[in-house]
């Protein structure tokens, strides 16, 4: 299991190419109003953070992720899931 | 918006007359259909025609209901028995649309607790079918099998659990699935696999069955699901297996039961076409050889096209802009063709698609490729 605090900033890093310009991320930061992800990005990401952590991000899970602390608590479960 | 400034709308396209499998009136003006799925070209067939005409004048018009509550008309179990044989399956259930046959079987085979893979370029009736039925829905990069591998190791002893999805012909490109590898996955994995056949029913393999039967995988797919409405000419839905579970869907299966049973006429025109498609595999030669001729034609060209020759024949385009303005030169020169926009195409591009039939003739696919020659050239691209 990897815990939320080692998640939170190898999601930043991976998010970090998609925030606007002079943009700050954090944990409250909205994927799709924040971020203006379109539905191919989030696909993008999503492909990019299973390889990253060794998982399957289930589709039935993404309407549940609104901000990058919701993205980081999945990812949580899922790689407890997988331990 | 972009699309009814530089077009007439690309999805209320009226086809004021349909004069064959591959003409019609649009707009006032004749049009060779070149995105039609009518594969054989069996919608003006007599024989079809005939056994529809003669089951409205015996039967009516239209079951009026469900089969669940107004019951089975022979014509839907004769039909079932000659898929179940066709396919050399136990079981078949007969839906009312290809779209309703997937959510139907998906949705009654799996539950919560279930996990279903599905390849990412699957039809958006898959998508929908794996959101009703409540299970995981996990999606594996398109035809990737090493990525595929790689999500059923990590689903552990949940594989047993399992239902993989994929296409035998994919519509968006008409590239063929990797089954031969996806089958020994399954296999080596212990999960389920459920292939839908909609584009290859009638055109892979040799006696039509599709790609299950061309990769010589049959034995390994436990569903197999398809529809009326491209090779046979009609509409409507089945599955086939040998899991009793496809006839037992019946009792469980909203998209089954929640809906009139298909008509009369549907029923007895898809019947012959079921025997034609059988019975003369030259339609099959005829629309392979008109396939050919018209990606080798627009490869020629310089488009950018599937991976491989199918009767689905795709033209990638980068801009949006670029893709309308084409397609509707294309029907100013008299040729109709599917036009895709993001999302719907893989890769967030655009897709001019083509699908060709065995009713083409020859002269109408190289009219094709000439509209396609003048439209780039009046671009210049």
């Amino acid at each position: 299991m990897a815990p939320y605090e080692t998640i939170l900033p190898q999601l930043y890093e991976i998010l970090k190419p998609f925030a606007q310009d002079g943009q700050t991320l954090s944990d409250e930061t909205e994927l799709v109003a924040d971020l203006d992800l379109d539905s191919m990005k989030v696909m993008e990401i999503l492909l990019e953070v299973e390889e990253r952590f060794d998982i399957s991000i289930p589709l039935n899970v993404i309407p549940d992720v609104r901000t990058i602390r919701d993205f980081a608590r999945q990812i949580e479960q899922l790689t407890e899931h997988h331990s | 918006m972009a699309l009814t400034r530089l077009s007439q709308d690309p999805f209320r396209v009226t086809i004021e007359r349909i004069l064959s499998p591959t003409e019609a009136l649009v707009n006032g003006r004749p049009m060779i259909l070149a995105g039609t799925n009518n594969y054989l070209g069996l919608t003006f067939d007599p024989q079809c025609i005939e056994a529809a005409v003669q089951a409205v004048r015996e039967q009516g018009t239209g079951t009026t209901g469900s089969r669940m509550a107004n019951g089975s008309f022979g014509g839907h179990l004769a039909l079932e028995q000659e898929l179940a044989e066709f396919f050399g399956r136990r079981w078949c259930s007969v839906f009312s649309t290809g779209y309703l046959a997937n959510l139907g079987v998906i949705a009654a085979l799996t539950g919560p607790g279930d996990v279903i893979l599905i390849d990412a370029d699957c039809h958006a009736s898959i998508y929908d079918g794996c959101r009703m039925s409540g299970a995981e829905v996990i999606r594996f990069r398109h035809n990737d099998t090493a990525d595929l591998h790689k999500r059923l190791r990590r689903l552990g002893k949940r594989c047993a659990n399992t239902l993989i999805i994929v296409e035998g012909l994919y519509s968006m490109l008409g590239d063929r699935a990797a089954l031969a590898e996806i089958a020994a996955a399954k296999r080596e994995y212990g999960a389920y696999l459920l292939v839908d056949e909609a584009h290859s029913l009638g055109v892979l393999g040799e006696r039509g069955r599709g790609l299950s039967e061309e990769a010589g995988v049959e034995d390994s797919v436990d569903f197999i699901v398809g529809t009326f409405s491209k090779s046979l000419g009609a509409t409507g839905g089945f599955c086939v297996s040998d899991h009793p579970e496809v006839d037992l869907a019946r009792y469980v299966s909203r998209p089954y039961i929640f809906t009139a049973s298909p008509c009369p006429s549907v029923i007895a025109s898809t019947r012959v076409a079921l025997h034609k498609l059988q019975a003369e595999p030259e339609l099959r030669v005829r629309l392979w050889n008109n396939a050919r001729r018209l990606y080798d034609g627009l490869k020629g060209l310089g488009f950018s096209l599937g991976p491989e020759p199918s009767p689905i024949i795709a033209a990638r385009f980068g801009e949006k802009e670029e893709t309308i303005v084409f397609w509707n030169g294309l029907l100013d020169q008299g040729v109709y063709v599917n036009m895709i926009l993001p999302p719907a195409a893989p890769d967030g591009g655009s897709l001019l698609r083509c699908s060709v039939s065995a009713a083409h003739t020859s002269e109408q696919v190289d009219r094709i490729c000439e509209a396609f020659a003048s439209v780039k050239m009046a671009l210049s691209l």
